[in-house]
């Protein structure tokens, strides 16, 4: 009784404490409304394709949904010795549907991915399934061609069973399943992929370190310049920031070309000689002093941000203190921008690992990334599950960086121009 | 940056070295811009200065290449041009409703799951463009909105969002919310309380939020070749074919004009950040 008579009531008689719960609910409700519009248009758009593309990366239903009866049939053989006459009879079955939609085509191009050389077994038996006669299909099948008498060949289709499959990682990875099921690496000139990978990490990660290194004392620089003047020459920072990348990377392209500027210049003050012009462009130099010209300002604006904020006495102090400049600079001020620095370089970190557009520019053979190379599968060679699969890999990497920015600076934290 | 008369000898040559160091790298930050300039008045079909241009003969230089890019046959600028406006113009509209909006619910303080939802609101941004270009191509493919402009506009909508949703955020972080609610008091319902009282207000931030999606959707290219058609063309669309082609001086004149452009848009956001600062309080 003694708690009833305690409890404060609103005017309407119900207790405060629920009239302040159900006040809080629709606050929280109201503000939720205002979001839902955008959060919900980004889901659809861009959150659910991007499950797709995890989804495309995995999925093998293509020669599931092909060779129905011959998986079905192939379940209870053990793929020691050649399968029993049932499974080639199923596989004779699907066959000729195959052949009647005209898709035989398509299933030979699959296979051939998991082993070489179905692609003219495949034209051969369609040539001569049409004169087969009804019964003993495997005799029939097997006189066709060696190889269907091979039992390697039945065991690549039956790896191609499973729905879902996680071959196209794998061969971003340069590795494949072998015939025992092992997970190997394809020999090593093949090895294109992780060449990529690491090219992309050793790019993005020399690339922020010029980025630091230039960006720090200009950062410096314009944090304790008295503001008319820094803000004269903040305009070199933004002015590039504000301008097209293609039109930066044009100007990249008049710049380092063989008869371009830069060459001139080195032959003019006897660095090179006339006829021995260095290759510049279309190769990693290119894509290396583009990308840093291109990035310089993501690392300079966190950088000038923190720095506006450390208070000149500091410095002043340390050396009143007994600190020689250097050392007031190593123990006072350089620690205080830490923040700035993590925030910078993760930043340009993220940009350049995904870089699509200057590379393939000024990059040449030598200097393309990963990114490059998934367009290139998205374009031209149609295999959108690989490009999902490379895509969805580089995005992880991203993620994990991302995640980390959030740790360190957090996301609300960052700050544009 | 005068140094005091005490300095000691080597600190001093510390700091000239210092400043050359600054001043190396002004230059490889802005130089390149300029390269550009004198190259498109080239009457000569060459991406070098000839020596007409070296000697500042006025023969040498001509405005060939801008008649080329307005009136040339075979280069379809205008429509794209066109295309780029019209397509940045609504992806601009788009993305400063949906993103101010958001940011006002993102601001308050009943919010729920803020930090999540800012991640995802965000993540645009952060993701790879190439990851983003193909996410959204399966949509719009799916949806039978690829070389459409309204697929490029939502494409370009998804891009430009976090912009808006950054630089409203950072204003309402500033925001007195006693305002509204004295605007509430004396009897203003919110919609009108937001168009008076708030809009006002945050209107600097919104607008900077705006030309970065603007820019964002005129200078975007990784997105737009996926989802692009022949009629869709772009701008960027047309520098990057161009500059995989052949580099022609036309494409310098075209690049002229949009460095021009953004000197434009970037002395706009400079005025909007100082008047921000400025109503802010914020004195530096």
């Amino acid at each position: 009784m003694s708690s009833e008579t305690k409890q404060i009531l609103t005017t309407d008689g119900i207790p405060l404490e629920v009239s302040l719960k159900k006040a809080e609910r629709k606050n929280k409700i109201k503000a939720f409304l205002l979001v839902a519009p955008l959060l919900l248009f980004l889901i659809i758009t861009y959150v659910f394709p991007i499950g797709d593309m995890l989804f495309r990366s995995v999925d093998d239903k293509m020669v599931t949904q092909m060779l129905p009866k011959t998986f079905k049939a192939m379940e209870n053989w053990d793929g020691q010795e050649l399968p029993e006459e049932e499974v080639f009879a199923a596989f004779h079955e699907d066959f000729i549907k195959l052949v009647e939609d005209k898709r035989e085509g398509k299933l030979s191009t699959q296979l051939n991915y998991t082993k070489n050389g179905f692609k003219s077994i495949i034209k051969k038996l369609r040539r001569k399934s049409k004169s087969f006669e009804e019964g003993n299909y495997k005799e029939q099948i097997m006189s066709v061609h060696k190889r269907w008498a091979n039992v390697e060949y039945w065991r690549a289709i039956k790896r191609r069973a499973p729905e879902f499959t996680g071959q196209k990682y794998l061969k971003g990875m340069d590795m494949y399943v072998n015939e025992e099921g092992k997970i190997v690496s394809v020999e090593e000139d093949r090895r294109i992929h992780r060449v990529l990978w690491l090219r992309t990490l050793e790019i993005a990660f020399f690339v922020t370190v010029f980025c630091f290194l230039m960006a720090y004392p200009i950062a410096h620089l314009l944090a304790t310049l008295p503001m008319k003047y820094s803000n004269l020459l903040m305009i070199c920072v933004l002015l590039p920031f504000w301008t097209s990348l293609l039109v930066r990377t044009a100007s990249w392209m008049i710049l380092l070309q063989q008869q371009g500027i830069v060459n001139d210049f080195f032959v003019g003050i006897g660095l090179v000689a006339d006829d021995n012009r260095p290759e510049m462009m279309y190769n990693k130099t290119g894509s290396y002093v583009a990308m840093t010209q291109i990035l310089l300002p993501f690392m300079v604006l966190p950088l000038y941000s923190v720095m506006k904020t450390i208070s000149p006495s500091l410095m002043r102090a340390g050396k009143s203190l007994g600190g020689t400049p250097f050392v007031a600079f190593w123990k006072v001020y350089f620690p205080l921008t830490i923040p700035g620095i993590g925030a910078g370089c993760l930043l340009v970190f993220i940009l350049a690992i995904g870089y699509y557009i200057t590379p393939a520019l000024v990059g040449g053979a030598s200097g393309t990334l990963i990114s490059n190379q998934i367009a290139f599968h998205m374009k031209s060679t149609l295999d959108w599950s690989f490009a999902s699969a490379m895509g969805l890999m580089l995005l992880s990497g991203v993620l994990v960086i991302y995640w980390l920015y959030n740790k360190l600076v957090g996301i609300d934290n960052i700050k544009l121009g | 940056m005068a140094l005091p008369k005490y300095t000691e000898p080597h600190y001093r040559i510390w700091h000239y070295i210092y400043l050359t160091i600054c001043g190396a790298v002004f230059f490889f930050l802005i130089a390149p811009l300029f390269v550009i300039f004198p190259l498109s008045f080239n009457a000569e079909e060459f991406l070098s200065f000839s020596d007409g241009m070296k000697r500042l003969d006025p023969d040498a230089f001509s405005l060939r290449w801008y008649k080329d890019m307005i009136y040339g046959t075979k280069n379809p600028w205008g429509l794209a041009a066109k295309n780029s406006f019209i397509i940045a113009i609504f992806a601009t509209i788009g993305s400063v409703i949906l993103g101010t909006v958001a940011a006002l619910g993102l601001s308050s303080r009943h919010m729920p799951y803020k930090g999540l939802i800012m991640a995802v609101l965000i993540s645009p941004m952060i993701v790879p463009l190439i990851i983003s270009g193909v996410a959204i191509f399966f949509f719009m493919a799916k949806a039978g909105l690829a070389a459409t402009h309204t697929g490029i506009v939502l494409a370009h909508i998804i891009l430009g969002t976090p912009f808006v949703v950054i630089t409203v955020t950072a204003t309402l972080s500033g925001f007195d919310h006693s305002v509204t609610r004295a605007a509430a008091s004396l009897g203003s319902d919110p919609v009108n309380t937001f168009m008076k009282i708030t809009l006002p207000l945050i209107l600097p931030g919104v607008i900077s939020g705006g030309l970065f999606a603007f820019v964002t959707s005129f200078d975007e290219v990784v997105v737009v070749l996926f989802l692009a058609g022949l009629e869709n063309t772009t701008i960027p669309i047309q520098m990057w074919t161009g500059l995989r082609e052949q580099l022609s001086p036309t494409i310098l004149a075209v690049a002229t004009c949009l460095i021009i452009l953004s000197t434009l848009i970037l002395v706009t956001a400079e005025l909007l950040r100082r008047r921000s600062e400025r109503l802010r309080g914020i004195n530096r």
